[in-house]
């Protein structure tokens, strides 16, 4: 495939090419290796010809600025760059498949639709705490692992929050992909991550249907319809998707970010815990909204720019999930009902924080069988009867909160486990006492504490001093 | 290579050592000072000393305003022409003429080092924002140009279609500064912040990643602006030393 003169066999930055993989328009991408030996890597080289889209030049720099800034397996990792006269980028090559391959089948099996959202939604996740938001999701610009995870490549448009923003300051037109573009980014708002969240519900929609929602406009005034024309609903191109997944796409695809879910990492949660997703009207809805609306958010649409105050760092910090580990054994009422103060305190200063409250019900180390039967099926739902019943003075609107009991015979074990899965931001867990007996084997809350991948607070009776050492453990 | 750069120290000991210290511990192979080394603070004598001891070790500084008005006076705001007056009584020859011999623009390779702006250095106009940035870029070929005399810290660069950007950097994050860009980073000041941050503030400039860090350093503002008190300077400089405004 020609690129630009480039060849393969020739040598850039110490690396030989040795297979054209893609030409784009922005960039080729080369399958390169080092002349020192070593893996394979991938380099992106742009289009920097006299006359060409200066756009090119402007996100290769954004990349040259982001990439060195970041880290983890959500991303693809920078190997090495190339500055003024040569200027180039290499990363790891990513075992696994691109999204895009995928685009063949569609529509999707929804369960593969939310397996995929839900990997998405956990880099986004990721990439948001690293200050950056991404800009430009869609299938051309996702990656899976051979070990599962999604990588997103592509951050030629992306905004880093802690540097300058080239794209915006040269470009006063809305930047993005028309089929997925976010109604922020239409009205000129580079800041909020819930963009991303936008364009993934975008993704998810044409997975889960084979159609995009807002179609593919090639004008900026095409892409405008979406700030007033809602989508068809899913279920209406396919109707075995479940009311849920509808909810959450039509969720993200809500023109008000304030609207979608507050941060990825609460969306991703959700696509993990289907079952306790509070339906509202979007999961049932039939049809579009009548040409009244439409024309009423025409109108408004039309009335000019609000103006919004979001940065990444200060909407994720406002939206932590918060999981309470709550033990509801006889003789724990007084440290529950401690914890239940701490977290209303903590509700209290984060009013987009999600809590998900959990109980783990544990298990004898033999008779594992003995929870498939009846008896065991009721003393979950006891269980979860209990948790509710905790949490109910928290008086919590219902898409605030959601409940589960664990079965293990393990449980700092498992709520460990939980809060690595659930992108769980903070723990609070009660510290039943301070017996000698509990300093030798070690309590649950210290074990939590010791390799909680978050913050844990530790929360203890208000008498929990006065006691006497052997009531209070 | 990385550089320390150093603006406005203004006679503030305590910000200036705490800074010297920070970059030491950095590990900055070299300081450029960026002007107005006296007027506001109580420690001229120590400040020109000091910056001339770095000199004679290779470090280089450029004229300041306030270093200007030493020998020949201009009109300022009253309480920087009080300090002024009363700082020309506590310097002795040599640090007058330490002053009176300083360059107002130096270049090093590609890089510019002016007290106030590129257009017309001893005129001392104020970099304010995009505007004044953008005059400044174009009248220079340096690819990066270091300023001060605005106490506010605040980073410009000239996009590929010459239109100016303009960005507030955030404390301790590098920023890098592309290659195919020009640039223009407005210091901070060492001795008198005025962002409403109280702490010192320098920057590091990494020559063989081109990136600019620019850094915050706590210091003993107590002290400092004590000896302003004691001095009898009028109370105003003591005191926006405490707001750090």
């Amino acid at each position: 495939m020609p690129a630009l003169g480039l060849a393969v066999g020739q040598t850039i930055g110490g690396f030989r090419l040795d297979e054209c993989i893609h030409v784009g328009g922005m960039a080729s991408l080369w399958r390169v290796s080092a002349l020192e030996g070593g893996p394979a890597r991938v380099m992106k080289i742009p289009l920097l010809r006299y006359g060409e889209d200066p756009a090119a030049i402007v996100s290769f720099e954004v990349e040259q600025m982001i990439m060195p800034r970041l880290t983890g397996i959500h991303v693809p990792q920078l190997i090495s760059s190339g500055d003024f006269d040569l200027p180039y980028l290499v990363f790891e090559l990513i075992a696994g498949h691109w999204l895009k391959s995928r685009l063949d089948d569609l529509p999707l099996p929804f369960a593969e639709v939310a397996a995929i959202g839900g990997k998405i939604a956990t880099a986004l996740h990721d990439l948001h705490r690293q200050h950056v938001i991404h800009l430009d999701i869609k299938p051309s610009n996702v990656m899976v692992r051979e070990s599962g995870e999604a990588v997103l490549i592509d951050f030629g448009l992306s905004r880093h929050e802690e540097l300058p923003d080239l794209m915006a300051e040269e470009f006063h037109v809305p930047i993005g992909t028309g089929a997925y573009i976010s109604p922020e980014q239409l009205l000129y708002n580079r800041s909020d991550p819930r963009s991303d969240l936008f364009a993934l519900g975008v993704l998810m929609y044409f997975l889960a249907t084979g159609q995009r929602p807002f179609g593919d406009p090639v004008k900026v005034g095409g892409w405008r319809r979406r700030l007033y024309r809602d989508p068809i609903p899913p279920r209406l191109i396919r109707d075995d998707i479940p009311p849920w997944l509808q909810e959450l796409i039509l969720r993200c695809l809500e023109v008000d970010a304030k609207a979608r879910h507050a941060t990825a990492g609460q969306l991703a949660f959700d696509l993990q815990h289907p079952g306790a997703i509070v339906l509202t009207e979007r999961a049932e809805r039939r049809e579009r909204s009548s040409l009244f609306t439409v024309a009423t958010r025409y109108y408004l649409a039309a009335r000019g720019r609000p103006q919004f105050v979001q940065t990444c760092s200060h909407q994720l910090a406002r939206a932590p999930i918060v999981m309470a580990a709550v033990d509801l054994s006889n003789g724990a009422e007084p440290l529950a009902e401690g914890l239940r103060l701490t977290v209303r305190r903590i509700l209290q200063t984060e009013q987009s924080a999600r809590l998900a409250c959990v109980n783990v019900l544990k298990l004898a180390r033999v008779a594992l069988d003995e929870f498939e039967d009846e008896h065991g099926r009721n003393r979950h739902l006891q269980r979860l009867a209990a948790l509710k019943l905790w949490a109910h003075p928290l008086q919590l609107p219902a898409e605030a909160a959601t409940y589960h009991v664990l079965e293990s015979t393990d449980p700092a074990g498992a709520i460990l486990d939980y809060a690595r899965n659930n992108l769980v931001d903070h723990i609070i867990i009660g510290a039943r006492g301070t017996s000698s007996l509990r300093r030798h084997l070690g309590s649950v809350s210290a074990r939590v504490v010791a390799e909680a991948p978050c913050t844990v607070t530790v929360v203890r009776t208000a008498r929990q001093a006065f006691l006497p050492e052997e009531a209070a453990s | 290579m990385r550089i320390a750069l150093l603006s406005d120290i203004h006679a503030n000991r305590e910000a200036f050592a705490a800074c010297l210290a920070h970059a030491e511990s950095a590990g900055v192979d070299r300081y450029v000072f960026l002007g107005d080394y006296v007027g506001y603070g109580a420690d001229p004598g120590w400040a020109i000393d000091t910056v001339k001891a770095y000199v004679e070790r290779g470090a280089v500084a450029v004229l300041g305003n306030h270093d200007a008005a030493i020998g020949v006076p201009k009109r300022m705001s009253t309480s920087a022409e009080i300090a002024l007056a009363w700082t020309r009584t506590r310097l002795d020859w040599s640090q007058r003429e330490f002053l009176a011999r300083l360059p107002l623009r130096i270049e090093e390779d590609e890089r510019l080092y002016v007290h106030a702006n590129a257009w017309a250095p001893d005129q001392w106009g104020y970099i304010f924002g995009s505007e004044e940035a953008g005059r400044s870029l174009r009248a220079t070929t340096c690819r990066l140009s270091f300023c001060g005399h605005v106490h506010v810290p605040q980073l410009y660069h000239l996009t590929l279609s010459a239109k100016v950007g303009a960005f507030t950097p955030v404390a301790g994050k590098a920023i890098p500064l592309l290659l195919q860009r020009r640039w223009l980073a407005v210091l901070g000041s060492v001795g008198q912040p005025r962002d409403g941050v109280p702490a010192a503030a320098y920057a590091i400039f990494d020559t063989q990643r081109s990136d600019l860090l620019f850094l915050r350093v706590p210091y003993d503002i107590g002290a400092a602006a004590g000896k302003i008190r004691a001095a009898g300077l009028p109370s105003i400089l003591s005191q926006r030393l405490e707001l750090g405004y």
